[in-house]
């Protein structure tokens, strides 16, 4: 413990710092950042799916149906449930085109 | 017209991890543990509510809901219930008495939304828990956490809602209390009730059948609501968003996830719903007003975000 790793995602090109122990997620919501989408913060809706690309970190458990079993290895996870154990670097999904625009339009999304 | 089910009995949930959940459920939302069986699973309820148990919790490796389970007046009426149902088409499983402890045979089919659904009649009453029905107090002490005092409904998401109510409505006598209708008239949300309460079950259009959206716990207040919400800030639990209110039945909400990723809410207030009253509309152009009456906007984990 007492150790802070280093995040980059790739995609937004922005980085965060993360301390051990700590999720990848949680580190990143409290750096203002949303580079990655937050979801339910508990390994069970997929939101937050990443793909590290380089570094070492542990996992809690998380939804099969979002990370089935050899995931992992190709380092398919989700955010709010990684710990780094060194630095990371990770790229979230990309962005579907409507998703920052769909805070306001609802029903489109609906049907 | 009233088929003879009563109300929501129970939900059976699974999480990822039971202790965990156990933690969350028991110590954090303040339901009563009553039982385990030997397939693992924990039997919980709220301390008003009189059956034994309302909420089952599994463990698996994928989050959601197994089922969702209505009580109905008596063993004749779901006879008859399981009669109308495969006359309509739709394949029952009979599931016997004891495979949940302490609860009498269920009959359990498929909603078009692919949401699996269970009638019961029997199941054991041990009271409300601490105060009984004897010249009972208030409230009983020695209540954890957020004291929910009873499940109350189920939001699910999934495809079908027309025949899905057509479903609820002739077969088990549900009543549309609320509805949200998009701008080419189609119904993409339907909140249904079988008693007084503004919904019982509520369902919004979604392609991905059988996903689950949330599990609602009833408070007494809005002040109870934003005591949860300090217990979730307290425990550094998960927050979908709140403490609000609702357009869609008005009632006083905060949503939040249990540990493995589940919605929960816990709620106050909320209209009531007579069996002569027309449905209450909502604009599908107004839906971020309707689930969140303050916001006026959906974030848009309420659509996306489910297990
Ligand atoms: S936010 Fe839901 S799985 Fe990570
Ligand atoms: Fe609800």
């Amino acid at each position: 413990m007492g150790e802070t790793y280093q995040v980059t995602e790739q995609r937004s090109g922005q980085t965060f710092r993360c301390k051990a122990g700590q999720s990848v997620l949680k580190a990143m919501e409290q750096q203002g950042l949303k580079c990655v989408p937050v979801g339910c913060r508990g390994g069970g809706c997929g939101f937050c799916k990443i793909t590290v690309l380089n570094g070492d970190f542990e996992c809690g458990k998380m939804s099969r149906v979002h990370v089935p079993p050899g995931a992992i290895g190709e380092g398919e996870v989700l955010a709010c449930r990684i710990y780094p154990l060194g630095n990371l670097i990770i790229e979230c999904r990309p962005q579907p085109a409507g998703r920052l625009a769909s805070e306001h339009t609802t029903t489109k999304v609906l049907r | 017209m009233k088929k003879g089910v009563m109300r929501p009995g129970h939900v059976q949930i699974r999480v990822l991890d039971m202790d965990e959940a156990v933690k969350h459920y028991k110590d954090l939302l303040g339901l009563i543990e009553m039982d385990r069986d030997d397939q693992g699973r924990v039997y919980l309820k709220g301390w008003t509510e009189v059956d034994k148990f309302s909420v089952v919790l599994r463990e698996a490796d994928e989050p959601g809901m197994d089922f969702m389970g209505f009580k109905c007046l008596n063993e004749d009426v779901l006879g008859q219930l399981r009669s109308e149902l495969i006359e309509r088409g739709c394949e029952v499983e009979d599931i016997p008495a004891g495979e949940l402890r302490d609860c009498g045979r269920r009959v359990r089919f498929i909603a078009p939304t692919g949401h699996a659904f269970e009638l019961y009649a029997t199941k054991k009453q041990t009271g409300k828990w601490g105060v009984g029905n004897h010249n009972p107090e208030a409230w009983p002490r020695g209540l954890e956490g957020i004291k929910a005092t009873r499940f109350d409904h189920c939001l699910l998401y999934g495809p079908n809602l027309d025949e899905t109510l057509d479903l609820f409505r002739d077969v088990l006598g549900f009543d549309l209390a609320e509805q949200v209708i998009a701008p080419d008239g189609k119904r993409v949300a339907q909140f249904l009730t079988v008693s007084t309460k503004a919904h019982d079950i509520a369902f919004i259009h979604h392609e991905e059948p059988g996903k689950f959206h949330h599990a609602s716990f009833f408070l007494e207040t809005w002040q109870d609501v934003l005591k949860a919400a300090d217990l979730l800030s307290m425990t550094d639990t998960s927050i979908d968003i709140g403490p609000t209110r609702h357009g869609l039945t008005h009632g006083q909400t905060i949503y939040f996830f249990d540990p493995s990723g589940n919605r929960n809410e816990v709620f106050a207030g909320g209209d009531y719903h007579y069996p002569d009253h027309e449905p209450v509309t909502w604009d599908a152009e107004e839906l971020g007003k309707a689930i969140f009456y303050h916001d006026r906007v959906l974030n848009e984990r309420f659509l996306t975000v489910l297990t």
